[in-house]
């Protein structure tokens, strides 16, 4: 059975489809909340990865009660780690809309999650991050939770 | 006739990608450790022994030596090493390698669950459906302890202390990370109580036959500062833990003073380094390094 699409309703259920290469019949995995975080727990992603994992993602991403301003991972220069080695152009800009749908991420996570957008734009060729940009970027990268 | 299920390792691209995963989060553990010269882990299954302590004090005292120190605090629901090392409240800088632990007092790089808590007594809660939490929890600490692990950003250490948590579950967890620490050191106090419950974190241990254990007597004796009267803490009811075939490391004698400066994040190796306690820890970093053939410069 091959991976076709994952599905996260945002009620901590999860909907996983596969298809058979053989007949084309499809079929659908689905997980109860506990068993979704089980697995999240575990740290790994069902249908793989869309973007590498992040420093401490697991944590970052499930701690309640974060230390807001624990990561001085620069909000606006974050996207300058390992830029020079991937060779990818430094001249990213982020609209104001952007920005402020940004500021409304809790501050636990927000450097974490501008650089998966950062890295998704420049890999593209993105010039501008616009809320626009980052709806495709979610799409794509299967963020909805973010 | 029989049928043959395939296994899990065996199903196709759907699955695949999970073991993958879990294979590429082995490979960054070990990647991160095969930079640590040694792992030492302070352990005891009792509380309240003084593991924590111990520990920010031994980093200190190895880091005095010129020693390149991690410290983790692997205790998730007590954490104390940030405190006990004056790191509380430091900002951690994700770089592209992971996230930069910041420098404790003695020069030891320090990593607590306490950094990340935005309160001093917020206990560990993680996102998740409210009810039957023990349905996950677990699984979340122990994928938070091996980020602590593989997700800091280290660098190259000659020692890395870990601090675990009371209970020889998590003695058993912390090994299933790292199965091969090159010292476990056991920490006990005189009392029967104390002994009964690290008989079974040594037993544990010999049977993840763990090369080095070493066992550390707190809170040995108090002597009094004026005369120099030495008072037994605790009667011992039983053997000690040596009947059980364990070296006795280091006796650690009762000071007050230890538990107020290491709580104010100031170790008591640095603070009183002429104490007979800080005597005794510093003799015990001593051990370790000739344990681990450690010169002082460095490794």
């Amino acid at each position: 059975m091959a991976f076709t699409e994952r599905q996260i309703p945002g009620d901590g259920t999860l909907a996983v489809a596969f298809r058979c290469p053989g007949c084309e019949r499809e079929m659908a995995m689905l997980t109860n909340p506990y068993e979704t975080k089980l697995v999240s727990g575990l740290g790994v992603k069902i249908g793989g990865r869309t973007v590498p994992e992040q420093p401490m993602e697991l944590l970052r991403s499930n701690l309640e009660g974060g230390r807001p301003d624990v990561f001085a991972e620069a909000e606006h220069g974050e996207a300058e780690h390992g830029e020079a080695e991937r060779g990818h152009a430094r001249t990213l800009a982020w609209s104001p809309a952007a920005l402020e749908r940004l500021d409304r991420v809790p501050s636990f996570v927000r450097g974490m999650v501008k650089r998966i957008y950062a890295d998704w734009a420049r890999e593209r060729g993105i010039a501008e991050l616009t809320p626009e940009i980052m709806d495709r970027a979610r799409t794509d990268l299967g963020l909805e939770e973010m | 006739m029989s049928r043959r299920i395939r296994s899990y390792h065996e199903v196709g691209p759907a699955g695949a990608t999970i073991p993958e995963q879990v294979a590429a989060q082995r490979e960054r553990l070990a990647h991160r450790l095969a930079a640590v010269g040694s792992v030492v882990v302070i352990a005891s299954g009792k509380g309240g022994v003084g593991k924590s302590a111990l520990t920010a004090n031994l980093a200190a005292a190895l880091s005095a030596r010129g020693l390149r120190i991690g410290a983790l605090d692997s205790d998730l629901n007590g954490p104390s090493l940030a405190r006990m090392l004056g790191v509380v409240g430091a900002r951690l800088t994700a770089g592209s390698d992971g996230i930069v632990p910041p420098t404790g007092a003695g020069g030891a790089r320090v990593v607590s669950m306490e950094l990340f808590q935005d309160a001093p007594d917020a206990p560990l809660r993680f996102r998740g459906p409210e009810a039957d939490g023990w349905v996950w929890r677990n699984v979340l600490e122990t994928g938070t302890l091996r980020e602590l692990l593989s997700d800091v950003a280290w660098g190259e250490l000659d020692v890395l202390l870990v601090d675990v948590a009371p209970g020889t579950d998590r003695i058993a967890r912390l090994l299933e990370l790292v199965p091969d620490p090159a010292v476990l050191l056991l920490v006990s106090t005189p009392s029967e109580m104390a002994r009964r419950v690290v008989a079974r974190s040594l037993r544990l241990a010999r049977d993840a036959q763990l090369r080095r254990i070493g066992l550390v007597e707190n809170m040995i004796a108090w002597s009094c500062p004026a005369c120099g009267a030495r008072t037994e803490l605790y009667e011992r009811a039983g053997p000690s833990l040596e009947a059980d075939g364990v070296e006795r490391w280091c006796e650690i004698p009762f000071d007050p003073r230890l538990a107020r400066s290491t709580d104010e994040g100031n170790p008591f190796v640095l603070a009183y380094p002429e104490a007979p306690a800080a005597r005794a820890v510093s003799a015990l970093a001593e051990r370790l390094c000739a344990e681990l053939s450690l010169s002082a410069a460095g490794a």
